[in-house]
This record gives structure tokens, C-alpha cells and sequence, in this order.
């Protein structure tokens, strides 16, 4: 196996562990507002993903240095390309960061009315630009030899329009499953029942997105080429269907395979194209035109497999020590350092 | 405007406004994990709540520069898209070492830190915020080995219509960007100790709290002493790098028109550039220039007349910025200076003069930081890469004038909103002082 498809697959990781991690503190924002009554519980919304969601936006800064590192053309790309949708993503992110950072910064209720409407609107749109963004990553983008053809509004197609839905929902689901194990009492239950009523949301959304995949992509060429490969699509579903009829962590982390599992059978469909053009496959960016050069992957492999095994295992303790769900009722001494 | 002069505008601005809240990150994290470990070491309640006052403002300063180091990780293949095809190879590397390497670790034990008080034993909660401490500093060798490969290219090689990397070891070891590491940092380790002096001189004058903030104080005072000391020496040596590697950089700063042998170092000069020289220069230092340039009084130092006009950088910004930043490292030195003294000597109070000083002092070591970054990054013009690959021709082609203006206007919207509640913020909580200590502690 060549480096560039090593990288393949890494890049693939980044962005699906990215939406994993990501999609719970995204969904918590977005239900925010709905499921959070009162100061005391809108606090422990944002207090719950308090000390996570930095580290899980870590994530995107790795894919998107990743990408610039594994494959420069394809970063060149995508970025240039999709130039206005990535603004508004980085406007939506920076909203979210700087709501979860500031809002506890000052007692006035107007102000943390005010953040909290921030870290809402960043978190939707943060969510439906992802998954606009990468609808059209798999249904391919206008590129031809001069370049990219599309603009603002020709990402917002039915399938583009659709994947967004579907990212929404899936991190709603995420999040509210989330909320449900991390914070105590009625705001817990309130997010037990949001799950499931998102649930049943969902699923018309899966399965459309599912079917209008075979019409709008090429993403299946692959798995019928390689029927073994349908075990991740599967895999999906079994997820989608966990994180109903399991429940607590169980369910949470059936979410988060379903989410997984979404990307990686976008990506999976996707290979050796990183950027598919609509226009004419010859103008596809691929692995073969847009990797890096063997020697820096193999220092880029070096590095990533000492490191990121190493990032994991401290995640993985931070998430174990801040275990503890918050409960509303009970303000925290964590609070006084904000 | 054209899309280039846009992209640059906005790079800069957006760079720019990042750079407002690194210097504090780094310097203020060091400072706030000094105050935690005497705490643990000695038991005194005073070092907690110094630890906790300081450590608000670091985290208000802190939320600021997380979220606008994501627009830098993109803004590459946003608008330098040519750029980032033509050197990704080599440059993207450092770029994606560094979130491995130290954002994940930066931002998840900010997380242990802020939410860990209950939860973690004393030492291991302090050594969260050493973590987040040398994780900066980290983030800031990674960041600046790229950004000392675009000044210095090493490590590489033209080949399939690119710059390739060959050698990591080069891009690692390229002394022009360990000299940058060394001069970036420990100016933003003095700007985190001025912050600290100047918020602690308001309340001392006041008699405010005075032993909580005495004792700021005292440690800030002796580290922005000590990084003063650094920051003039790795400024020094900043300068041979720029001398040996990029003439045409120096030429400007210096306002050195003609190429000369054992050229003089004129305190006083002012740049006339239609007129390729300078309008007015006195107070030669015999010499002064070869032995500060290439630590040699006899050496030739390359004048600016010996490059073609378009191969030139701006002179002006250039000469102006890095003389502005020379003395404001100078004056800043001489108060960090003083301030040490006097605090050690415990006479902070009887010395207002000193207390205003420090006070006053506060934006400049912002000013100076400000004005270093446009030294570095005007005076590499017309180069993107230097020699390598000129500014023009690494912007993105696919973008149209609307797109890119329409960005920058929305970034100087919000990023201006974010900076004014941002100071709001810190203005206030500096202000208002530490959390009365709770009674019978």
C-alpha cells in the first residue's frame, strides 16, 4: 500500500472523527435553546461541553492541516473553491467558541441571552454548511482546466440542501443523546425525549439521503465493485437503530458510529477522488494529482502514528475525569473560574 | 482593488488581530502556572487567588485567539491557493505537526484546567497549566519553522512543478527560524509581564489590595525582566540571520542605499526612496552596522541600489516599523528594568512615578510585537517565499474582487465587535480586582 492512500484513509479518519466529536457539542447547541429551561440549565448546556469542545475542534484544524499536508492541491481546492461557504463555517465556529468562552465571563442576563442566541445560530450553521459542503464533495464541483465554476448559491442543490438536513439531524440526535448522560435531572430526561422524537426525524432523512446517493454521486461505483464494502453503510444503520432502542452511553455511542459510519461511506465512495468534478472526471482532484511527494507522507506518517495515538489516550482521560454530569441544581465550584 | 492587494489586506489584518491575544497567551499562561505552583508549594491562599484573578483574565484574552487561529489554518487555500499548491509539500508539514502536536494538547488541558479544580489533586491541576504553558510555546516553534521557511526557504528541492521537501531535518534545524522562536516568544513573555505590572501598578497606586498585587507584581517584574534581556539578545541575533539571508530585508530596515565595507550605523536617518537615498542621516557609529550585521566591523553590507526597484521592499514600512520596534524594546527593557528593581527592593509604593510608567507602558509592547510582524513579513516583498516565490503569484486565481472584498469587510465587522467586547471584558475585570477572599481563610 503507497503512502497516498495511507493518507487517504487518515484524511478520511480526521474529518470523521472530526464530526463525531464535533457533531454532540454542535447538536448541544443547537437544542440549546429548546430543551434548557431556565439560567441554571442553559448553563449546564454549555457547561457540559465546557471543557470538551475545544479539543474536538482540534480535530478540524488537524483534517484541514492534514489536508494541506497530504494533498496541497487538493487543500488549494477546496478552500478556494468552496471560498464564501468556508467563511461563513469559520464565522459560525468563531460565534460558537467565543459564545461558550464569554458567556459565563458576566452575570447580566441580557448578556448570556445574547451569547446563548450566538452559540445557536453558530452551531446550526455550522452544522448545515458541513453537510452542504460535503453533499457537494460527493455529488462532485463544478472543475474544469480553468478552474471552479460554482457559487454560493449553487451549493444550496437538493442533494447539497439534503446532506445539510441530514448532518443537522444526525448531530441533534448526537447531542441530545449527549445532554442526556452529561447533565442530571429534568433537563436529562428533556434530552432522553428529544432524542428519540429526533429520532424518528432522522430516519426519512437517512433514507432518502441513502437513496438519493445513487442518483446524485458516483459514491456506490465503489461498493459495487467491492460488495464487502456495503458493511459500512450497514454498519450505519445498525448504529441508527442502537442509538434508538439502546439507551445512556450505549445509545450515545451508537450516534456516534452512525455519524462515523455517514462519512466514511461518503469517503469510502469518494476514493481515489478528493474532490470529484461534476464537469469532467479528467479534472478531478485525486490522490495521484494531489498528494504531497513520498518522502513528506512518510514523515507525515511518522508523525501522525506516534502522535495521535498518544492525543487519543489523553482525550480519552480528560473525557474520564470530567466524567461527572452537571446538574443544573447544583452550581459547581468550576464555575468560580469563569 | 485587485484580488491581491485585497487577500494581502486581509491576510494581514486577520494575522494581525490574531497576534493581538498569542503574546498574552503565552506570556500570561507562564506567569498564572508560576502563581499555581507556589500555591502548591507553599500552601498560601494568596497564590490561589492570584492564580484565579489572573487566570480569568488569561482565560477571557485566551478564547479570542483560539477562535481566530482557525481562520489562519484555512486562510492558506482560501486565498493563496497557488501558493499552497506550489509549496504544500514542504510547508504544509510544520502547519499539520502543529495541531498534532500542540493544539490538542493546549486545548484539552485548558479544558482539565477550567473544570478540573474539583476534580484533579493540587500539583496535578497545576501541571494542567504547565501543559497548556509549554503547549504555546510549542505551537509557536511549529508555527514559526513554517513561517521561518518562507523567509528562508531550506529542505527542498524544484521538481514536478513544485518545491518538494527532501529534508525535514533542514526545516527543523533552520537556525533563521529557531532565531525568530527565540525573539517572538520571549517578546510575548514580556508583553505577558506588562500586562501583569500595569493592571498591578493601577491597584498599588490605589493601595488596593496591596499585597495581592504587590506580589504580582514582584513575579511579573522578574520575569519581563528576564525576557527583556532575551528579547533584546535574540533581536540581535534576529538581525545577522536577517543580514546573511535576505540583504534586501536588511537594506530597508537599515536604510542602506549604497553596498559599502565597514559601514557606519547612523542613529539618526531618514529614507527618501524616489530618491534611492536617504534625505538626512547623522550620528554615525564608525563600523557600527558591519559589526551588528555580520559581527565583523570590516564586512560589506549589500545596499538597496543593488537590487532592481520591483525585487525592493516598501523601505519605509519597513525602516519605519523596525526602528519604532528597536525603541520600544529598548524603553520597554529599561522599565522591566527598573520595575525589578524597585519590586525586589520592596519600594513599589513609595514610587509612583515607576507605577505610572508601567502602567502607561502597557500597548506598546503590543505596539512593538505589531510592528516586528510587519518588519518580518513587508520586508520579505515582493517575496511570499523568499527568492523562491514572489507575493503575486501565490494568491488563489478562482476568486473574483466582490468575494474577497465582501470577506474583509465582514471580517473587520466582527472582528472588530469581538475585540471591543474582548477589552470591554478585560477592561473591567482588571479593574474590578480579585474576588474578596473568602472569610476566615
Amino acid at each position: 500500500m503507497n503512502f497516498a492512500i495511507i493518507w487517504f484513509i487518515l484524511w478520511g479518519v480526521l474529518w470523521t472523527v472530526y464530526f463525531v466529536l464535533d457533531g454532540f457539542d454542535l447538536g448541544a447547541g443547537m437544542l440549546q435553546p429548546f430543551i434548557a429551561r431556565g439560567e441554571s440549565e442553559r448553563h449546564a448546556v454549555a457547561a457540559s461541553i465546557g471543557p470538551f469542545w475545544n479539543g474536538n475542534e482540534v480535530w478540524l484544524l488537524t483534517a484541514g492541516g492534514a489536508t494541506f499536508a497530504a494533498f496541497p492541491t487538493a487543500y488549494a481546492v477546496m478552500f478556494s473553491s468552496l471560498y464564501s461557504a468556508l467563511l461563513l463555517v469559520l464565522f459560525a465556529l468563531i460565534a460558537r467558541g467565543v459564545a461558550l468562552e464569554l458567556r459565563n465571563k458576566e452575570p447580566g442576563a441580557a448578556w448570556r441571552r445574547a451569547w446563548d442566541s450566538a452559540f445557536f445560530t453558530g452551531s446550526a450553521a455550522a452544522a448545515l454548511l458541513f453537510g452542504v459542503a460535503f453533499g457537494n464533495i460527493f455529488s462532485g464541483l463544478p472543475l474544469d482546466a480553468a478552474g471552479y465554476h460554482g457559487s454560493l448559491l449553487g451549493l444550496l442543490n437538493p442533494y447539497g440542501l439534503l446532506t445539510g438536513v441530514l448532518f443537522v439531524l444526525l448531530f441533534l440526535v448526537h447531542g441530545a443523546l449527549w445532554l442526556a448522560i452529561k447533565t442530571a435531572g429534568a433537563l436529562s430526561s428533556r434530552a432522553a425525549v428529544a432524542a428519540k422524537g429526533l429520532w424518528l426525524a432522522l430516519v426519512p432523512v437517512a433514507v432518502a439521503f441513502l437513496a438519493a446517493t445513487a442518483y446524485a454521486t458516483k459514491l456506490y461505483d465503489n461498493y459495487l465493485a467491492h460488495p464487502a464494502l456495503f458493511l459500512v453503510p450497514l454498519l450505519a444503520v445498525a448504529g441508527l437503530l442502537g442509538s434508538r432502542l439502546a439507551s445512556g452511553l450505549k445509545a450515545f455511542l451508537c450516534s456516534g458510529l452512525t455519524i462515523a459510519m455517514v462519512t466514511a461511506t461518503g469517503i469510502i465512495g469518494l476514493f481515489p477522488n478528493l474532490l470529484p468534478s461534476s464537469l469532467d472526471p479528467a479534472y478531478s482532484v485525486t490522490i495521484a494529482n494531489a498528494a504531497s511527494s513520498p518522502y513528506t507522507l512518510k514523515i507525515m506518517t511518522v508523525v501522525a502514528l506516534c502522535f495521535v495515538p498518544v492525543v487519543i489516550c489523553y482525550q480519552l482521560w480528560s473525557y474520564r475525569v470530567l466524567r461527572q454530569a452537571v446538574d443544573p441544581s447544583r452550581p459547581s465550584a468550576q464555575d468560580e473560574a469563569y | 482593488m485587485d484580488v491581491l492587494t485585497l487577500s494581502r489586506l486581509q491576510f494581514a489584518a486577520t494575522a494581525c488581530f490574531h497576534f493581538l491575544f498569542v503574546p498574552l497567551t503565552l506570556g500570561l499562561s507562564i506567569l498564572v502556572a508560576i502563581m499555581e505552583t507556589r500555591f502548591v508549594k507553599t500552601g498560601d491562599a494568596l497564590y490561589l487567588r492570584m492564580t484565579k484573578f489572573w487566570g480569568k483574565l488569561f482565560l477571557i484574552n485566551f478564547a479570542l485567539g483560539v477562535v481566530t487561529g482557525i481562520t489562519l489554518e484555512f486562510q492558506f487555500g482560501m486565498n493563496w491557493a497557488a501558493f499552497s499548491k506550489y509549496v504544500g509539500d514542504i510547508f504544509g508539514a510544520p502547519l499539520a505537526i502543529e495541531a498534532t502536536l500542540a493544539f490538542f494538547l493546549e486545548s484539552t488541558f485548558i479544558g482539565l484546567w477550567i473544570f478540573g479544580w474539583d476534580k484533579l489533586s493540587a500539583r496535578a491541576h497545576a501541571a494542567t497549566i504547565w501543559v497548556v504553558a509549554i503547549a504555546s510555546s510549542l505551537s509557536a516553534v511549529w508555527i514559526l519553522l513554517a513561517n521561518g521557511w518562507m523567509q528562508r526557504p531550506v529542505g527542498f528541492v524544484l521538481r514536478n512543478g513544485r518545491a518538494e521537501m527532501v529534508d525535514f531535518g533542514a526545516l527543523v534545524s533552520n537556525i533563521y527560524s529557531w532565531a525568530k522562536f527565540l525573539h517572538t516568544a520571549s517578546s510575548a513573555y514580556l508583553l505577558g509581564a506588562f500586562f501583569v505590572m500595569a493592571i498591578s501598578a493601577w491597584h498599588i497606586a490605589r493601595r488596593s489590595e496591596l499585597e495581592f498585587f504587590k506580589r504580582s507584581f514582584k513575579i511579573a517584574a522578574a520575569f519581563g525582566f528576564h525576557a527583556a534581556v532575551l528579547t533584546l539578545a535574540s533581536g540581535a541575533f534576529s538581525a545577522i540571520m536577517v543580514a546573511k539571508y535576505q540583504p534586501t530585508k536588511l537594506a530597508a530596515m537599515e536604510g542602506v542605499w549604497t553596498t559599502r565595507k565597514a559601514a557606519p550605523y547612523y542613529l539618526l536617518a531618514w529614507p527618501a526612496p524616489s530618491q534611492e537615498r536617504n534625505s538626512f542621516q547623522a550620528w554615525g557609529v564608525p563600523r557600527g552596522l558591519s559589526l551588528l550585521a555580520h559581527h565583523d566591523p570590516d564586512s560589506e553590507v549589500t545596499g538597496l541600489k543593488d537590487f532592481p526597484r520591483d525585487m525592493r521592499p516598501p523601505v519605509m514600512a519597513t525602516f519605519l516599523s523596525f526602528k519604532g520596534m528597536v525603541l520600544l524594546g529598548m524603553l520597554l527593557t529599561l522599565v522591566a528594568f527598573l520595575a525589578w528593581l524597585v519590586s525586589r527592593k520592596d519600594l513599589l509604593e513609595s514610587n509612583p512615578a515607576l507605577l505610572r510608567a508601567a502602567l502607561y507602558c502597557l500597548p506598546l509592547p503590543y505596539l512593538a510585537i505589531q510592528l516586528g510582524w510587519i518588519v518580518s513579513e513587508v520586508g520579505r516583498q515582493p517575496w511570499i517565499v523568499y527568492g523562491l516565490l514572489k507575493t503575486s503569484d501565490g494568491v488563489s486565481k478562482s476568486l473574483s474582487t466582490g468575494q474577497v472584498l465582501a470577506s474583509l469587510a465582514g471580517f473587520t465587522l466582527y472582528y472588530g465587535t469581538l475585540a471591543a467586547v474582548d477589552f470591554y471584558l478585560l477592561y473591567k475585570n482588571a479593574r474590578q480586582g480579585p474576588s474578596p477572599a473568602p472569610q476566615g481563610a
